[in-house]
């Protein structure tokens, strides 16, 4: 891998890097489902989780022990090893797809701290030119959680909630394939550095401004991706019971939690860094906070959604995806294309 | 490290795909399938070619997809399949090629000493960059012919598929059980204007 920072990356500082990625969407996916019920309870006008603790906020901790200590249950005639792998699947490629995923801006350890004295911490863990398509093959590698766990269980609902992910799959992924390509053709790489680079000059020079329609399929695409509710067709309550988490208790149906909250992040990330100038310093707001605010606003806006409307249909998701984002995607790669064909 | 990685890769692969041969069960099978493609991808990382690796992942993983579907179509996925094995002349023919194929493989290196690239990757271009050189000049042709084989085999595909696209079951479902209703409740009225 080469470098053409002046900084040399040492191992020392992407494993910090590894570890602070980790340890922070760890914590937030944990402390997203708290956020995540008091806001909806603040848009619907009920109080959400307030007994245990201030404010509620020790429900996050009694969750906790309630997913630890629940009975792991594996039904008898379900395929016992697929069954244990799948969640494991989630989990683990939605923290695979943040190795590629620049969160905060790079920085070097003051001399003053003893052992990490003047270690350079490189903005992702690992900077492969390849970068966006990394994330979204290991994302879409994430949802052979829910396929296989649907398919392992030996349940009805959990057939139909593996079925589903087969078609949501084939559905969205074109549409987040070609809403990037446009910025791609833009910035002419495919890393996140550049995409990051490309943006420096405040807000009149994000992505948002010159590719809108990019943007808002990169959002839609994104929802799919993550379930969120618009397209939570996957584990739809009212329609499912729960699809392909049916048969899941305790722990591993804490893992396709930590999966989903860590997706949500990197959709999030991604959005930023690609269209919302990523994390460059804004006048006087340093970047690391910068990007804070920039993953708490796309955060907000999918509880924001999730609370203002209905789900969809399969059916109607596949019409959509096939029928309205994708035309309006191509068409927005052959204008950007003439556009850099003839100012070029 | 390297080479520790290489045998690493390799060796995972290569049981993947035994598993997916010899497996019996749909889910181990297709599982062991998906698991070895996406590790594929990590040889192609090695060799520097990120690109590949990053395409193969992203194609590999939807192809499989669209398997696993029809597998829960046409199977059930958790009992053993019964697998008719062919004729002794087959067996014998294909177990001959794959012969064939091991020894030119271990041969390969020995054949292989003195190739060099014939189009080398272009001064300080990345990764992706390279590709597109190549790509778009050299190989044009065959990539348009690609191209236009994936537009032949669209157009057939929505052919095939929309034969019957304006035609909904559910639909026809509803207004059928609608008529029979209001018919009942003809005869009803009929009935009790007899009376």
């Amino acid at each position: 891998m080469e470098t053409t920072m002046i900084h040399e990356v040492t191992w020392v500082g992407v494993a910090i890097k590894a570890l602070i990625a980790m340890l922070i969407v760890s914590a937030v996916a944990g402390f997203g489902t708290y956020i995540e019920r008091k806001v909806l309870a603040w848009m619907q006008r009920r109080p959400g989780p307030s007994h245990v603790g201030p404010f509620g906020l020790l429900q996050l901790a009694a969750d906790g022990i309630k997913l630890f200590t629940k009975e792991d249950f594996i039904p008898q005639y379900s395929n016992r090893l697929i069954f244990s792998i799948a969640p494991v699947i989630t989990a683990a490629t939605a923290f695979i797809a943040l190795a590629a995923v620049p969160i905060f801006p790079d920085f070097t350890f003051p001399e003053w701290i003893p052992l990490l004295g003047g270690v350079f911490v490189p903005s992702i863990a690992a900077d492969i030119d390849v970068g966006l398509l990394f994330i979204l093959g290991a994302m879409a590698a994430g949802l052979y959680g829910p396929l296989l766990a649907g398919m392992s269980q030996q349940n009805k609902w959990g057939i139909i909630g593996a079925a589903r992910t087969a078609v949501q799959f084939l559905s969205y992924e074109v549409v987040t394939g070609l809403s990037m390509l446009a910025p791609i053709m833009l910035v002419g790489s495919l890393s996140l550095v550049d995409f990051n680079n490309y943006q420096t000059g405040g807000i009149a020079s994000w992505m948002i401004w010159q590719q809108p329609l990019a943007f808002v399929l990169f959002l839609i695409a994104g929802f799919a991706e993550t379930n969120r509710t618009p397209f939570d067709l996957l584990e739809h309550e009212a329609e499912i019971i729960s699809g392909f988490v049916t048969e899941y208790s305790g722990l591993r149906w804490g893992l396709f939690f930590v999966g989903e909250y860590a997706n949500m992040i990197t959709i999030a990330v991604l959005a930023s860094v690609i269209f919302m100038g990523g994390y460059s310093d804004f006048m006087l707001i340093p970047g690391w906070l910068m990007m804070g605010l920039k993953v708490t606003f796309f955060f907000f806006l999918m509880l924001w959604v999730r609370a203002s409307w209905p789900h969809v249909r399969p059916d109607q998701l596949m019409w959509l995806s096939w029928k309205v984002l994708m035309p309006l995607a191509l068409l927005n790669v052959v204008i950007t294309g003439i556009v850099v064909m003839v100012t070029a | 490290m390297t080479t520790f990685a290489f045998y690493f890769f390799a060796t995972l692969i290569t049981l993947l795909f035994l598993v997916t041969v010899l497996s019996r069960n749909v889910l181990y099978a297709m599982t062991a399938l998906a698991a070895g493609m996406v590790l594929i991808s990590g040889l192609f990382f090695m060799l520097d070619a990120a690109f590949l690796g990053a395409v193969q992942l992203v194609v590999y993983v939807g192809a499989v997809m669209a398997l696993y579907s029809f597998a829960m179509m046409f199977f059930d996925a958790n009992k053993d399949i019964k697998e008719r094995n062919g004729s002794a002349v087959t067996v014998f023919l294909l177990g001959g090629a794959i012969a064939v194929m091991l020894v030119v493989i271990f041969t390969a290196p020995l054949i292989g000493q003195g190739v060099a690239s014939l189009y080398p990757p272009a001064e300080g271009a990345t990764n992706p960059q390279a590709v597109g050189l190549v790509l778009f000049t050299k190989y044009l042709v065959p990539f348009e012919v690609a191209a236009v084989m994936l537009l032949v085999a669209m157009i057939s595909g929505i052919i095939l598929a929309g034969k019957k696209m304006d035609f909904s079951l559910s639909v026809v479902e509803a207004t059928k059980s609608i008529d029979s209703k209001t018919i009942d409740n003809m005869d009803n009225t009929e009935k009790k204007g007899d009376k």
